[in-house]
């Protein structure tokens, strides 16, 4: 039998050509292995390409988007300030069982974790922190702490305790440390829930005159659904007015929608004051008019948040369902009404489906970006209308305590999570479209 | 474990940053913070300008909202920008203890008992008294309130009323107008009883009011005719009146407070800092002050060389003085944040 003759295979990876093998009998098995060694070198060059091309990003995100994250979820958690400056109380207090005024290893514990803390200046934190816990608790361990003796110990730092202030024999001052004396903590995620932790482990809700972040979140989600609905209504038949009609419409509409989307956001909502205040343009004009007697409030309540957020964020809305209607054909309308379908029956069965993803990108971006909106509501509504970041930003510039601040945003970071799970599933959007 | 990696992760992101600033941190010139608007214009006027003239250093301005947020976040990845910034009483309290601050060398300062009691402390030297007080738009006002029992009087003075968002200096505000004397409002508002009468008065007025957050704001409101009556930081009042507008402000009540200046921990601009705030805190150069906005000077020989036309503006002229409130800095910093989240609640039904 004359040998076989031999085979030449050209192959063609990535749209480059090679010569792999030359195929022999008998020689088969080693040039396919050739072959997928091949195969294997040009995967890993293109697969090194893709990570060099998206590394810079990658990186980007992991420091400005995910570590902020995870730091933020770590800080609603974390409880040092006891355990780091107080480190000799909180071990101390570990045996204490919490019935009666503890003995004088706990008081000796505290005096030299004060005086060490106190004169170092790194006392506030622990006292503020311990102020959560009891108000007033705070400049009890201040003013006791300018009082302690300094250098050489007392004979009896419970006796010099108890002459400072006879506060310190009361175990619910113990009780405090003792609780605070744990590395982390849920203080502030059931604060922010409204819950408060007794010392027993238990959790009840916050007295009713200082319960707020429920009614608060509950506030937030039902403005960002009214502005997301509200968008909705105004920016649809404004983009199928983009879509359907003439050249020079579309022309005018899209710089209608975008003029105000490059202007800043704080020249459009410093402009709403001055149209809505009550000596304003609108105000002047309606009473000019006849049309009311007397100035209406239109701002510094939620009329005037609405105004202004739904203007702001109306080409979020525009602008997704545009794209996803010009990609839709006139002839599928045309020809459901050729079969007999009346205009709003082809519109519902036929036109609305086709838009739906683009409803769907719309309606989320505008619902995320107005559950996290700041500067609107802070100067357009009353102190009634205001949404969760404006206690976030109280909590992390004014009181310095980026503990609840933390938990709030967590908290509304879970939210959004669920609510935005529950949308996908309930339009059946895999992945918004987005123009 | 994930503290471990998280902070190292921090650690380098920071690293990273700090490079970034590095070339800013070095080699600036001597920067003073202030609140701006019209009391910076003033401080430029009376110190900055005529300071850069006697030394010859220069010197930048910035200026802010309040709170240490800034300033702890700079102290702590040691980027100090800041050298001299003023600051209200309860944050130089906070900010003294967390270590936020440098102590004031007052052997180079001159003497502690120069100045007026709360004014000179470890790590500040006061430099204004400043004060919330009752103002009102006499156009719109039918009569003269006398004081916040008035405020709080809407039959007999019709209109919308203006207080400051938050629960410091309402709920004072609100105990004096329930008859608490200035000097007993403290000690009764220790307690629950007190603080859910202070909320209960606060209920009545609840109709009618109109929050503010920016001392700019209530001079704009009185003059528009949004309220007709409102608490006010008492310059921007006189700011206002010397622009014509027909404001008077009722002193009966008043709460008054001091405000500091600190060095921010860890400044370069150590010695010119110190060297500033001594020429701010010279009697003849507070002095100049008042004329140009009316706080009260904090050194005790530049009060009497206030000229006598503005004396009766300042909250420290003996007749406003009768019955004033000073706010308790330590009570606020105790209780700010559980009061805030009562009035936030409150505010919000």
């Amino acid at each position: 039998m004359p040998p076989l003759p031999a085979l030449r295979l050209r192959v063609y990876v990535m749209g480059r050509a090679m010569t792999v093998a030359v195929v022999q009998p008998g020689g088969l098995a080693e040039e396919s292995r050739a072959l997928k060694r091949a195969l294997k070198r040009v995967e890993r060059r293109r697969r090194l390409r893709a990570i060099g091309l998206i590394g810079p990003l990658f990186l980007f995100l992991a420091v400005v988007f995910a570590l902020p994250i995870v730091l933020m979820l770590h800080r609603a958690v974390d409880n040092p300030e006891v355990v780091t400056h107080l480190p000799r109380t909180t071990e101390a207090i570990q045996g204490w069982e919490g019935d009666g005024t503890p003995g004088e290893p706990a008081f000796a514990a505290l005096g030299q974790d004060l005086n060490e803390a106190f004169y170092a200046r790194r006392l506030a934190e622990p006292a503020r922190r311990l102020n959560y816990e009891i108000t007033g608790f705070r400049s009890m361990i201040m003013a006791t702490s300018r009082k302690l003796p300094r250098g050489e110990a007392p004979e009896s730092w419970k006796r010099t305790f108890l002459d400072i202030d006879p506060a310190w024999s009361e175990p619910r001052y113990w009780q405090a440390i003792k609780d605070t004396a744990q590395p982390y903590t849920l203080h502030y995620l059931l604060a922010a829930l409204d819950l408060r932790m007794t010392s027993d482990g238990g959790v009840v809700a916050a007295p009713k005159e200082q319960a707020i972040y429920r009614g608060l979140f509950g506030r937030t989600l039902w403005m960002a659904f009214v502005i997301t609905a509200a968008s909705l209504l105004m920016g649809y038949p404004l983009a199928y007015l983009m879509v359907n009609g003439g050249k020079a419409t579309r022309g005018v509409l899209l710089i209608f929608v975008l003029l105000p989307f490059w202007t800043s956001l704080l020249v459009r909502t410093s402009a709403w004051v001055v149209l809505l205040q009550q000596e304003g343009l609108v105000n002047q004009a309606l009473q000019w008019i006849g049309a009311i007697d007397d100035p209406v409030q239109l701002i510094y309540n939620r009329f005037g948040v609405y105004v202004g957020m739904v203007h702001i964020l109306l080409p979020f809305m525009v602008m997704p369902i545009y794209a996803v209607m010009r990609g839709v054909p006139a002839s599928h309308v045309q020809a459901a009404a050729s079969l007999g379908a009346t205009p709003f029956t082809a519109f519902r069965r036929v036109y609305l489906p086709q838009t739906v993803s683009g409803v769907g990108a719309g309606c989320l971006l505008v619902f995320i970006l107005s559950v996290g909106f700041y500067i609107t509501p802070a100067l357009l509504g009353s102190p009634r209308d205001q949404m969760v970041s404006y206690f976030i930003a109280y909590y992390t510039n004014q009181t310095l305590n980026w503990g609840m601040a933390s938990a709030l945003g967590v908290i509304l970071l879970a939210a959004i999570l669920l609510l935005y799970a529950v949308f996908s599933r309930m339009l059946g959007l895999g992945r918004p479209r987005l123009a | 474990m994930f503290d471990q990696i998280g902070w190292r992760a921090a650690v380098a992101a920071l690293a990273v940053s700090a490079l970034g600033f590095a070339g800013q941190a070095t080699a600036r010139d001597l920067t003073v913070v202030s609140w701006g608007g019209s009391y910076q214009d003033a401080q430029r006027e009376v110190y900055f300008e005529p300071f850069k003239e006697a030394t010859g250093t220069s010197l930048l301005e910035d200026s802010y909202n309040g709170g240490l947020a800034k300033i702890r976040s700079m102290v702590q990845t040691g980027t100090v920008t800041w050298d001299v910034v003023q600051v209200e009483a309860p944050e130089l309290i906070r900010g003294c203890q967390q270590g936020l601050f440098e102590f004031i060398p007052w052997d180079k300062m001159g003497d502690r008992g120069n100045f007026i009691d709360g004014a000179a402390t470890d790590c500040g030297v006061g430099t204004i008294v400043w004060a919330v007080a009752l103002a009102y738009n006499t156009e719109n006002v039918d009569g003269t309130p006398a004081g916040w029992a008035d405020f709080w009087d809407v039959e007999k003075f019709p209109g919308k009323r203006g207080l400051r968002k938050g629960a410091k200096f309402n709920l004072e505000i609100a105990l004096m107008a329930d008859g608490v004397p200035a000097d007993r409002v403290y000690e009764v508002l220790a307690t629950d009883e007190g603080v859910d009468r202070a909320f209960n008065k606060l209920d009545e007025l609840k109709p009618h009011m109109q929050w503010w957050e920016a001392g700019a704001q209530p001079p704009e409101w009185l003059a528009s005719g949004d309220v007709v009556m409102s608490s006010a930081y008492n310059g921007r009042i006189t700011a206002a009146q010397k622009e014509g507008q027909p404001f008077k402000i009722a002193w009966d009540g008043q709460v008054y407070a001091i405000d500091s200046w600190v060095i921010v921990r860890g400044s370069p601009k150590m010695d010119e800092a110190v060297e500033f705030i001594r020429y701010a805190s010279q009697p003849e150069n507070q002095a100049g002050l008042p004329k140009a906005i009316p706080y009260g000077p904090t050194h005790v020989a530049a009060i009497e060389e206030v000229p006598e036309d503005v004396r009766p503006d300042l909250p420290t002229a003996p007749q406003n003085l009768e019955n004033a409130l000073r706010n308790d800095t330590e009570f606020w910093i105790d209780r700010e944040e559980s009061l805030d989240e009562r009035f936030n609640s409150w505010i919000a039904q």
